[in-house]
């Protein structure tokens, strides 16, 4: 049976209380958004899921590739062919992007689902992450959030098989985002909700519990995406679920809608707390409806080390201001925007990326020195030519020293510049997430893909290292 | 190698050195015209097209490269060469003269190093951006990776770095071409703006324009020129792996000065660099930049240099006076100027010409600078006969 055999989350370290945007009173324990740092966006998001979803697993047995998002950078050139790159997946994976819905998360979950089915593929990985932005101060604002979610799809050594799947398409203006506004927008909420939301919900769900011949109190949870707290609620119980025992919580106040991901990452927090046997209903929405319902099999236990939403949660910064916000999403203007300037060498980033994309180094056949970056000469022997690659993104480093920069142009100044050892070879590392005062010599730390600037207009992705946790 | 080949064999004649600062309103050509021709009248030369008969050049960023020198002096139909070597540059164009004239080839050459990075408009370094790895690329950031450690391991700090800056902001009142003329406390460097931890903004060098030129010739015709000329001892480059990317690099040193040191000392034959260096001028683009130099190059014990800064043997009244001019940290850091403007001093000094700041009976200076990640370092030896 196909299913689910990996899970993992990633939710971004900060913060913004909402009563920052209404520029009200903050209450610590107020409502808050999970927000990018000004070094991550969607692909970022998808990528640190992705290493969640894959710990403990080999990755040459990724068959696949779909990266979800409506908020990827680029219109074109593929995220999910830096996904795998960034994930040192093969080179003959199949990869896909899919995007311009809500629903382009549950889009890829079915697309993955059936590629294995028709025997495409054995291990697809799913990699979901949105930034969405609405106008600052905008009621819509306050709704949104900063996620992404990965799983690894396949049939064998299920951790939750996938008994059945149902779709309808819907064609409606509720909510949009035109080329070249930076900006979602939304119709009126009552509209939207009653037309859109609750009418495509619910006949997704009838046509997938007709099918299977079920019933809702079959199931042990409903994972249900939702516009506000209420809107969800309510439409649990229209659809005759208990709201306090089946609904899945969708963490309004705490992360916000994250778009794609919003659905998907309420599933691996259902996963986490699910055991064999549950059965499970989730429901994405936009432009329509996806319904999956899911078996938890036993294969569920071996995935209590992901650190999926629960981990993610706990740890949490605040942003210490909206402006600081508005500068990390360049809606403040800087007198040097580094989107300006010429940018990468296309030729010079061919050349690199498996150091700089994959992070390799080279480990010396002669005298296993690892170095970085990419030598023709080893440093400790000497010896030419004579190196095997080796990933560093998935091992611990430490740091052997750091600054902290106040001259390097961070939005959020100073900028932790490192350098650190990773199974010996040593790396000029930026450092993020990190409060300053954490930094110390010998700190452990582990590596986070991130856009290390969008000199040319485009974001430029490279590794940094953030405490490990 | 032969490492005394070089020892007394070339003699200086003739130095000049531009006021250094944010020069506005001069070119290059101004300030190149204004050191050079300030080596000619010290060296007694009124026909430069006869008897310059070959031109070394440094500077790190040049507009047009040679010609920007030889344009200036008018200095054609002769051999005009450039070195670029990171903040060694102009040290490094001294040394391709020197060996020049140590081999026979030429009776007398002249030397100039110059930059001009306050015509980029911008107050730091620029930062352009071509890649992904190696960011940020700031010299405060780069030059402060040693901190951490050698402060952990040590027991230094940044008061030590303070006192650095306060000797050398005074050093600097009492050279007529230095840019910053003006006192300053412990309190201020510690109290100023941080721009890379551990450096505030008087832990850091300025940015200046400036030219500085050297006139030499061999040792036999020097007499020709004047009596109190002065011989180049020793004078060495060495480069070392980028300290960021060096699996063996423990961020106690910089290894490339510990490395030139050794060339130089062999050369000059020197076994206890405090005693027998009467004064020196070592690179101080950050505070930490000029202690680390203490003790690569062998001032004091590796982890003393704190002891030193206490006690006051770097002062112009100490032991073994350092940075009498101020440094970079008064002159800025025109990068292919900075080299030779060292040499300028130690040659006033050594003449017993440095006015306010002169220190007694100096008959032996060095000069020492490193630059890049840093990887570069060049060092120089000069005594009187």
């Amino acid at each position: 049976m196909v299913g689910i055999t990996s899970f993992g989350a990633y939710i971004p370290y900060l913060r913004l209380p909402l009563s920052a945007i209404s520029g009200g009173k903050r209450t610590d324990g107020g409502p808050e958004k999970a927000v990018a740092n000004w070094d991550e966006d969607a692909l970022t998001l998808a990528v640190a899921a992705g290493i969640d979803c894959l710990t403990g697993i080999d990755r040459k047995t990724i068959d696949g590739v779909l990266f979800a998002s409506t908020s990827y950078a680029f219109k074109e050139k593929q995220g999910a062919a830096i996904v795998a790159k960034a994930l040192d997946l093969r080179r003959d994976v199949l990869t896909a992007d899919l995007g311009d819905s809500l629903r382009a998360g549950t889009n890829a979950l079915r697309a993955a689902i059936d590629s294995i089915k028709a025997g495409s593929a054995e291990r697809v990985l799913v990699v979901i992450g949105d930034t969405r932005m609405a106008a600052p101060r905008s009621a819509l604002e306050a709704n949104l959030g900063d996620a992404g979610v990965a799983f690894l799809v396949g049939d064998t050594d299920v951790a939750a098989s996938i008994t059945a799947s149902h779709a309808v398409t819907d064609e409606i203006i509720d909510v949009w985002r035109t080329e070249g506004d930076p900006f979602v927008h939304s119709w009126e909420d009552r509209f939207v909700v009653d037309h859109g939301y609750r009418s495509s919900v619910k006949e997704v769900v009838a046509g997938l519990l007709k099918k299977q011949a079920l019933e809702p109190k079959d199931f042990t949870r409903l994972v249900l995406f939702g516009p506000d707290k209420r809107s969800h609620g309510a439409l649990a119980r229209e659809l005759r679920f208990d709201p306090t025992s089946q609904l899945q919580d969708a963490m309004f106040g705490q992360i916000g809608n994250c778009g794609a991901a919003f659905a998907p990452l309420q599933l691996v927090a259902a996963l986490e707390n699910a055991t064999a046997g549950d059965k499970l209903l989730l429901v994405g929405y936009g432009d329509g409806a996806d319904a999956f319902a899911l078996e938890v099999a036993p294969g569920i236990e071996k995935l209590r080390d992901r650190r999926g939403v629960r981990w993610h949660l706990k740890r949490r910064a605040e942003l210490p201001s909206y402006d600081m916000y508005m500068r990390f999403r360049q809606l403040l203007a800087t007198e040097h925007d580094r989107r300006a300037s010429a940018g990468l060498s296309a030729t010079k980033h061919f050349r690199d990326r498996d150091y700089e994309v994959s992070l390799h180094a080279q480990k010396c056949r002669k005298c296993s020195q690892v170095q970085y970056p990419h030598q023709r000469v080893c440093f400790t022997c000497f010896a030419k030519d004579e190196f095997d690659h080796v990933r560093l993104s998935d091992q611990i480093g430490s740091l052997k020293s750091f600054t902290f920069d106040n001259f390097a142009g961070s939005p959020n100044p100073p900028l932790v510049a490192t350098v650190t050892d990773i199974s010996g070879a040593r790396l000029y590392l930026q450092m993020t997430d990190v409060n300053p005062k954490e930094v110390k010599l010998d700190l452990p730390v582990e590596l986070t893909f991130r856009k290390i600037h969008d000199a040319g207009g485009t974001p430029n992705y490279y590794w940094k290292c953030t405490p490990a946790r | 190698m032969n490492s005394q080949a070089i020892r007394d064999k070339v003699a200086i004649v003739g130095m000049g050195c531009c006021k250094f600062g944010e020069n506005w309103d001069k070119d290059p050509q101004d300030m190149i015209v204004e050191a050079a021709y300030e080596a000619y009248a010290d060296a007694g030369i009124d026909d430069p097209q006869k008897q310059i008969e070959a031109v070394f050049c440094g500077a790190q960023y040049p507009s047009k490269g040679t010609a920007e020198v030889a344009d200036a002096l008018k200095l054609y139909d002769r051999p005009v060469s450039m070195v670029v070597n990171y903040c060694a540059t102009g040290t490094d164009a001294f040394r391709y003269g020197v060996f020049a004239v140590a081999c026979g080839m030429y009776d007398t050459v002249l030397v100039v190093g110059f930059d001009k990075p306050k015509d980029r408009g911008v107050s730091g370094p620029s930062v352009a951006v071509t890649g992904v790895r190696g960011l940020p690329a700031t010299p405060a950031g780069w030059f402060s990776h040693v901190a951490a450690r050698y402060f952990d391991t040590f027991g230094a700090g940044r008061e030590d770095l303070a006192r650095i800056a306060v000797k050398n902001h005074h050093n600097g009142t009492l050279a007529p071409k230095s840019m910053l003329k003006r006192e300053i406390t412990i309190e201020d460097a510690l109290n100023a703006r941080m721009i890379s931890w551990p450096f505030g903004l008087y832990d850091c060098a300025a940015q200046s324009d400036g030219a500085a030129a050297a006139i030499i010739t061999r040792r036999e015709l020097a007499k020709g020129y004047r009596d109190d000329f002065a011989l180049v001892r020793g004078i060495g480059i060495s480069l070392s792996a980028d300290p960021k990317e060096d699996p063996s690099f423990d961020f106690l040193r910089w290894k490339p000065t510990e490395a030139a040191a050794k060339q130089v000392y062999e050369q000059a034959g020197i076994t206890n660099p405090r005693k027998e260096i009467h004064v020196a001028q070592v690179h101080d683009c950050f505070t930490l930049t000029e202690l680390l130099a203490y003790e690569d190059l062998g001032f004091c014990e590796k982890g003393s240099a704190k002891e030193h800064i206490k006690s006051g043997t770097f002062e112009l009244t100490g032991e073994l006076p350092v940075n009498t001019d101020g440094g970079l940290k008064t002159f800025g850091h025109p990068t292919g100027a900075t080299g030779v403007r060292m040499i300028y001093e130690n040659y006033k000094q050594l003449q017993g010409k440095a006015e306010g700041r002169q220190i007694k009976n100096a008959t032996v200076g060095l000069s020492h600078n490193i630059g890049g990640a840093p990887q570069a370092c060049g060092v120089c030896i000069i005594a009187m006969p």
